[in-house]
């Protein structure tokens, strides 16, 4: 499972839209499964199930014939079976007969998912899959995910700014600020404190990042914003970073070890504003 | 294809506000051949009190081919109302519910996808003219029975003879068919522009009045830019209930006394309805999907 992170107005929604054709690329080009999406626009799409942003369907039909309607669009030979196994897979079977326009919000984020899902698709995009939701809705779709993930094996690409629910499903993970990817990695590498990422302030960040691409620590060297030096490191590495600092002649207000991905990702794409505005 | 204009009906049947225009359009010929029924010889000596003095007519007047054509005269300057309801929310509607998105996100081509919409939306719109020729040819001929045509013209008068109707309605309405495609062209282009259904229908209407008024103004300025408007050519459904005669004054029976000006406008309105759908593909091809 792929995670791609960013801040509202990052360019997640706008990368998916891209992605799925909704959005033309103003430069370069984009390929999947091998083929670029210019060319074989139908053929990819056949493999790809999304969502994006809300999860609108037609409020007027019930959940079934949103399905069976959406299935044939798919190009799916559509049952009464496929369709009920469907709704019964994102735990919508009971209500198959009901009008959208009755549906809770998860119930439509799950209508949603079960509607890209339904031609089984390789690559499944899931943009903002718990904008809106309560805890619950929240939790029955991160379950989901895991599901396809993990029991189904389908890649799935999840865009979201809310880490913690991120954090407990992703395998491998994007960051992305103004459009830009800032980096991209392992979630286990990311998040494992073995890998842990160490924050810096220093007194002159300048001559701390010259003394340090002098040094053992410049392939530790992650990013650098404003007064902060982020190093990705070995957790048991931290005493001996302490004694280098003090041997370059870098003066070191504070060195903070971080571990969560939230963490991690403030720091990567926040300015000090934003991190206070997140944390408090 | 086909199977995308099915889901389109499919999606156009399924929502309540289609039924309006039915609604509409059944109440209004209902209330017509009602009035006409209870006090139609008060109306059809009205339509005579000129004549009265210098002619004599036996029989009836006040028959279902009359009534129909009466009703026509006042139904197809509304009707356009109710076909941009539905063919100004096509795209427009769509990109309103959010749906735009999952169904761009399909495999079927944006060309595709739109040549659907609007094959859907002509279907409505026949079905709506086909609903109205139902009610005011076939239900007007029920009620008030059959017999000639007596029309009053603005210098002359046409009597066409009973035999001799029918296929002018079965024309009539084929005409009116092309007239309110062009109707479903514009509001379907207009769609494309917005991301709410109420745009695109005031819009549709806006350029119809203002075409109209542009088309009837006896301004010689304008005179030169009417034959290129579609509004001057919605009309013309009317040439099919005036006929040739001989030297001697005789009617030609199955006869159109202008021929060439029908050929003319159809060629006109379908020239628009080609330029507007093709307009509103190019453009929706490029569009960014941002709803």
């Amino acid at each position: 499972m792929v995670v791609l992170l960013g801040q509202n107005g990052a360019g997640k929604s706008t990368t998916i839209r891209m992605l799925m054709t909704l959005i033309e690329p103003t430069s370069g080009d984009i390929e999947l499964f091998g083929m670029p999406l210019k060319t074989h626009r139908n053929e990819i799409l056949r493999q790809v199930g999304a969502v994006i942003e809300k999860p609108d369907v037609y409020k007027y039909l019930s959940a079934y014939e949103n399905i069976k309607l959406f299935a044939k669009l798919s190009g799916v030979k559509v049952t009464d079976k496929l369709i009920m196994d469907q709704l019964e897979m994102v735990g919508l079977a009971t209500r198959a007969k009901d009008t959208v326009k009755t549906f809770s919000q998860g119930m439509k984020q799950r209508l949603g998912i079960g509607i890209a899902l339904i031609h089984n698709p390789q690559l499944i995009v899931l943009d903002e899959p718990t904008n809106g939701l309560d805890p619950q809705g929240i939790a029955d779709i991160r379950n989901l995910i895991l599901r396809l993930s993990r029991d189904m094996k389908k890649t799935v690409v999840v865009s979201s700014h809310l880490l913690n629910e991120i954090e407990q499903v992703a395998t491998r993970v994007l960051i992305i600020d103004k459009g830009k990817k800032l980096i991209e990695g392992n979630a286990n590498e990311l998040f494992d404190p073995a890998q842990t990422i160490v924050e810096i302030t220093t007194a002159d960040n300048a001559f701390a990042l010259q003394q340090l691409a002098q040094s053992n620590w410049q392939q530790h060297v992650q990013a650098s914003r404003n007064s902060n030096i982020f190093l990705k490191l070995d957790r048991q590495a931290i005493p001996q970073l302490h004694r280098d600092l003090v041997n370059l002649n870098i003066e070191v207000i504070s060195l903070q070890p971080r571990h969560s991905l939230e963490d991690y990702f403030l720091q990567i794409t926040s300015t000090n504003q934003h991190v206070q505005a997140y944390t408090n | 294809m086909y199977k995308l204009i099915q889901i389109e009906l499919y999606k156009i049947f399924r929502r309540p506000r289609t039924y309006i225009a039915f609604a509409a359009i059944t109440a209004l010929i209902t209330i017509i051949q009602f009035g006409l029924k209870l006090d139609g010889n008060t109306y059809a000596e009205f339509m005579m009190r000129d004549l009265s003095s210098s002619i004599t007519i036996d029989g009836n007047i006040l028959n279902g081919y009359l009534v129909c054509y009466i009703m026509l005269q006042l139904l197809l300057v509304h009707v356009p109302l109710l076909i941009a309801l539905i063919a100004a929310d096509m795209i427009s509607g769509e990109a309103n519910m959010g749906t735009l998105r999952i169904m761009l996100t399909k495999p079927i081509s944006r060309t595709q996808f739109m040549l659907a919409k609007f094959a859907a939306a002509a279907v409505y719109t026949m079905m709506l003219l086909v609903w109205l020729a139902i009610l005011a040819l076939f239900g007007s001929m029920l009620i008030f029975g059959t017999d000639d045509l007596f029309l009053m013209k603005s210098s002359y008068v046409v009597l066409l003879k009973n035999g001799d109707i029918f296929w002018r309605y079965v024309g009539a309405f084929g005409f009116a068919a092309v007239a309110m495609l062009t109707v479903a062209a514009l509001g379907f282009l207009l769609s494309v522009f917005a991301e709410n259904s109420i745009g695109p229908i005031v819009a549709t209407m806006s350029v119809i009045i203002f075409f109209t008024i542009l088309s009837t103004l006896n301004i010689p300025i304008f005179n030169a830019i009417k034959p290129f408007l579609f509004t001057t050519h919605m009309n013309d459904w009317k040439e099919f209930f005036d006929m040739k005669v001989t030297d001697t004054n005789e009617s030609i029976i199955g006869s159109v006394l202008r021929p060439e000006k029908i050929i003319n406008s159809i060629l006109v309105l379908l020239i628009h309805i080609v330029g507007f759908v093709t307009a509103a593909i190019l453009i929706f091809k490029k569009k960014d999907i941002l709803s």
